[in-house]
């Protein structure tokens, strides 16, 4: 009886401890799904012969190549809980959050993907707190200011969308100096949207439309959803489209990012505050974006 | 002997009637503790899963939607108990139409049936005195199922207590490029009205740009009947909006039960809502920021 009792509790215990190494941390209830994605991983990895190794990104065993995004966008969202769990500023939480999305797109570019667009800042981000404003106005400037030689280094072309009418002439400046160095570049796309909102940029595409039907310029019948696809912001790039859209924070909404852009995008939301989300949480968005299947309304 | 049967028949209908008068009253406690907080106005639904719960039960196809047709009046049903005022869902999109013929076929099939038994007098519109919405590109469906769609939306029109916006041959693209072309046709016709004597050469921009700003993309999206939803559904725990209410939807919660849509059930809409709720002042302080 007692040696019955000791294997089984053996046995139990032998279970937490391997669920502790493949959970983060110890938390009830035990995770699943986790627990047979580390069993599904270590089994794959077993069998190297019969991997191909050429389909799989380089250093990246979960990630097939042909599989990967040709355009992610992200919503960066947590930068002020971050700080405040912390114990920082406001404005520190943003420079960390500034300082994640360099690195960020350096990983996504590395990994293949073609075009990275972040929403910097909203049309409603105005009715915040104006010092808030103000420093989120002069962290971007700083940060594409100094980053001119970086990105030209890599080879990244910067484009930012958005009203633009509201912000500060240095910084609209810095964004001219930025997009005219880095213009002729065609590999990599990092496209920034500040004072951006999903609905001035389909009224102002439709705006745009209405008044070339006036001139005479287009009729009626011409109107369609590639016309109105090439007028909207996103027509700096090959691939206005995202495959994927990340929202950090937990948070649940697209929030006035792209809509009409959104149409078919996978969305993911992590529940890890923006300046947290390191390689390993893109790394794992990205496989569960490779595992999801697209069916664009038919059966495939 | 011969009377067991029937009488086992009488107390299991007995019996039965007694749980469901007791989930009824469950259900309507859960709702007075919901109606403490915020509840949202306006809800939307993608009905994503039916093919797979087929597959899964191992019925034939066309079993798969007529399941997630009840699931859908028992949706309703919660809804318009808990006093939400606008229900939206996705019945049928245009990409849909690229499925096979056989499919596209038995689904406006099941659809012009359950179209035309909304206008019963023991159908669900009668008992919570719902006006429905036909929201779609109407022309690209056959002709018997566009007039019971008519048909249905005028005999409704009178109704005013709760709303069913089915959006059906719709997608949201389409939606805004309808508005757009009803626009441009709008704007031509204000600019012959306003200016037979003068040439546009002769026009000042001030003035042009004027009327233009006149014309509002919004008003003239079919969706315009409904205020923008509070929270959208999508069974199946696929998160993407398969262009549905796109422009709508900008500062909706979303969320994606992993729940097939035939297996979709009061817990997922008391866990929305309470999300909701969960959001809510947060979302409110925006809105008087702006």
């Amino acid at each position: 009886m007692l040696s019955l009792l000791s294997s089984l509790l053996c046995l139990f215990f032998l279970f937490l401890i391997s669920c502790f190494f493949i959970t983060s941390h110890f938390c009830f209830p035990l995770s699943l799904p986790k627990l047979l994605g580390f069993i599904k991983i270590t089994a794959s990895r077993d069998d190297d012969n019969k991997r191909d190794k050429g389909t799989y990104v380089d250093g990246e065993d979960e990630l097939q190549r042909e599989m990967m995004p040709r355009h992610v966008a992200v919503i960066m969202d947590g930068n002020r809980r971050w700080a405040k769990q912390a114990g920082l500023l406001t404005s520190q939480g943003h420079e960390a959050g500034a300082k994640r999305l360099i690195e960020f797109s350096e990983l996504c570019f590395k990994l293949g993907i073609h075009t990275v667009s972040a929403f910097a800042f909203s049309t409603e981000n105005w009715g915040r707190h104006k010092i808030e404003v103000k420093c989120l106005m002069s962290l971007i400037q700083h940060y594409l200011k100094s980053k001119i030689k970086y990105f030209q280094r890599e080879e990244t072309r910067v484009s930012v969308i958005g009203n633009l009418t509201k912000i500060p002439e240095s910084l609209l400046r810095t964004i001219q100096e930025i997009e005219e160095a880095t213009k002729s570049y065609k590999n990599k796309h990092l496209i920034l949207a500040i004072d951006y909102s999903g609905r001035f940029d389909i009224v102002r595409a439709c705006k745009s439309i209405v008044k070339k039907s006036e001139k005479g310029l287009i009729r009626e019948d011409d109107v369609d959803e590639a016309l109105i696809e090439r007028e909207l912001l996103t027509n700096c790039t090959e691939f206005p489209s995202p495959d994927l859209l990340i929202r950090t924070s937990g948070e649940e909404r697209i929030s006035n990012f792209f809509l009409w852009q959104l149409a078919y995008t996978e969305l993911i939301f992590s529940p890890v505050l923006w300046p947290d989300f390191d390689k390993d949480k893109l790394v794992e968005a990205l496989a569960s974006y490779q595992r999801r299947e697209r069916r664009f309304g038919c059966r495939l | 002997m011969a009377e067991r049967p029937g009488q086992l028949r009488r107390i299991g209908g007995g019996i039965s009637q007694l749980l469901e008068k007791i989930c009824g009253f469950s259900r309507r406690c859960v709702f007075r503790v919901l109606s403490m907080g915020p509840l949202p106005n306006h809800l939307a639904f993608i009905m994503d899963g039916n093919r797979r719960y087929a597959k899964k039960r191992g019925l034939e196809d066309g079993s798969g939607h007529k399941a997630g047709f009840s699931a859908l009046m028992s949706m309703l049903q919660y809804c318009y108990e808990l006093g939400i005022k606008y229900v939206t869902i996705y019945a049928f999109s245009i990409d849909n139409f690229r499925r096979k013929p056989e499919e596209v076929e038995s689904l406006m099939d099941l659809m012009l049936e359950k179209i035309n038994s909304l206008l019963e007098k023991e159908s669900i519109v009668h008992q919570y005195g719902i006006r429905v919405y036909f929201i779609g590109n109407l022309a690209l469906l056959n002709d018997q199922v566009r007039a019971a769609a008519e048909k249905v939306m005028n005999a409704t029109a009178k109704n005013s207590r709760v709303v069913l916006l089915v959006c059906i041959a719709y997608n949201s693209t389409d939606e805004i490029v309808q508005a757009v072309k009803k626009s441009c046709i709008e704007a031509s016709g204000n600019y012959k009205h306003g200016d037979t004597e003068s040439g546009i050469e002769g026009m000042d921009m001030e003035k042009q740009e004027k009327r233009i700003q006149l014309v509002e993309i919004e008003e003239n999206m079919q969706m315009s009947v409904a205020p923008d939803p509070d929270i959208l559904i999508r069974s199946s725990g696929e998160t993407r909006l398969s262009n549905f209410l796109l422009w709508q939807t900008g500062n909706s919660q979303l969320c994606s039960p992993a729940a097939l849509w035939p297996e979709i059930g009061l817990r997922h809409l008391v866990w929305a809502i309470l999300n909701f709720q969960r959001n809510y002042s947060y979302l409110e302080k925006r809105k008087k920021q702006l």
